[in-house]
């Protein structure tokens, strides 16, 4: 049983499996898709609300998604412990700053990567919620309701994603 | 269900609930590879589809499981109309993040929790910074994109004005359609 819990990678099919679990019990227990975007909206609200006491008045956003530490809030943290336990448990946990496929490209300059991963992640999240959710709020909880607008936003995600990886690995990076 | 609903309206059991998701997320999220910028890069360049196969597995189960609990009354939908203003050029906005970070909202987490550096210092901390943007300019965008040219239907069956059912089956047989054809081509 537990020797499960310690090979590098499963299956992919696998972990989808056990991710579509929890997509069911977020809807049962938790009545709400999972989804991972909005909880950065609540932390960057805390942040500002820390600050600014009065910050949900002063800007509409933060009345729709409420600055407060709650279920959906939680996820991020809780994203962060899992995979850190299930790399340990698989001898995966390693510090680095340049992935391979990036340094293949663009060389191993800790500040150049972690400038394009601040500028990738401004960009992400500036998307994600243009679109109202990412790649498991749309990508994964809406499709399965068969949302039309979640089919459209996965659909662009691909397309942006696919185009833009070209052309940064086959344009700017050759 | 009085009982889940009393669940649902209970902040400190949803705090804990939500942790709790978010750990066994991380742990199938790491499990699967997708915390790997290399693996999603990948992905993106078409040089390998573990994303794709990763994703359809989770909507195949999902799609079954959610309709299940919605039609036995213990859960509810939650979709919204949706537009072209908002989800195509917040998706197409996206993809392009997508790739230059190579993680998304939360696989960016996931890797940060396998030790990678730059996702946590850069990725997250974006997203962060992303998160705030977005909520200056909110008003702007809204009025401006976000209700622009609406979607025609807010669910798959309404649009094809089939039966749910029918098009959970259509749509469970071309997904795992999908994945057989990726293992028989070998990718």
């Amino acid at each position: 049983m537990s020797g499960i819990l310690f090979p590098a990678t499963w299956s992919p099919y696998a972990a989808g499996v056990g991710i579509g679990v929890l997509v069911c019990l977020s809807f049962l227990l938790c009545n709400r898709p999972l989804g991972a975007s909005s909880a950065y909206v609540k932390a960057r609200g805390l942040l500002e609300k820390a600050v600014d006491p009065h910050v949900e008045e002063k800007k509409e956003y933060y009345r729709e998604i409420a600055p407060r530490v709650d279920g959906v809030l939680m996820i991020l943290p809780g994203i962060v412990i899992g995979a850190f336990i299930s790399a340990v448990l698989s001898g995966q946990f390693h510090l680095s700053w340049v992935p391979g496929l990036w340094s293949a490209t663009f060389g191993d300059n800790a500040i150049v990567r972690v400038l394009a991963a601040f500028a990738g992640g401004i960009i992400l999240a500036f998307g994600a919620r243009w679109a109202g959710g990412c790649t498991s709020g749309h990508g994964i909880s809406g499709t399965s309701q068969l949302s039309v607008a979640s089919i459209v936003s996965a659909a662009c995600f691909f397309i942006g994603g696919i185009a833009a990886a070209f052309v940064i690995f086959h344009v700017v990076g050759v | 269900m009085p009982l889940l609903t009393r669940l649902h309206q209970n902040g400190r059991a949803q705090i804990v609930i939500g942790l709790g998701i978010g750990i066994a997320f991380g742990f199938f999220l790491q499990k699967g590879g997708v915390t790997d910028y290399n693996v999603i890069i990948g992905q993106l360049l078409l040089e390998n589809f573990v994303v794709v196969k990763v994703m359809l597995s989770a909507v195949i189960v999902a799609m079954i499981g959610v309709n299940l609990l919605v039609h036995i009354g213990y859960a509810q939908l939650h979709v919204s109309p949706g537009s072209l203003g908002s989800n195509m050029i917040g998706g197409l906005i996206f993809g392009v993040g997508f790739a230059l970070l190579g993680l998304c909202p939360g696989t960016v987490a996931g890797a940060a929790g396998t030790g990678a550096l730059d996702a946590l210092f850069g990725g997250i901390i974006g997203m962060l910074v992303g998160a705030g943007l977005f909520a200056d300019f909110y008003p702007k965008i809204k009025a401006r994109f976000l209700s622009c040219a609406p979607l025609p239907a807010q669910t798959l069956p309404e649009l094809l004005r089939l039966n749910r059912w029918v098009v959970i089956g259509i749509a469970e047989i071309v997904m795992i359609g999908i994945l057989l054809m990726l293992a028989y081509l070998g990718w």
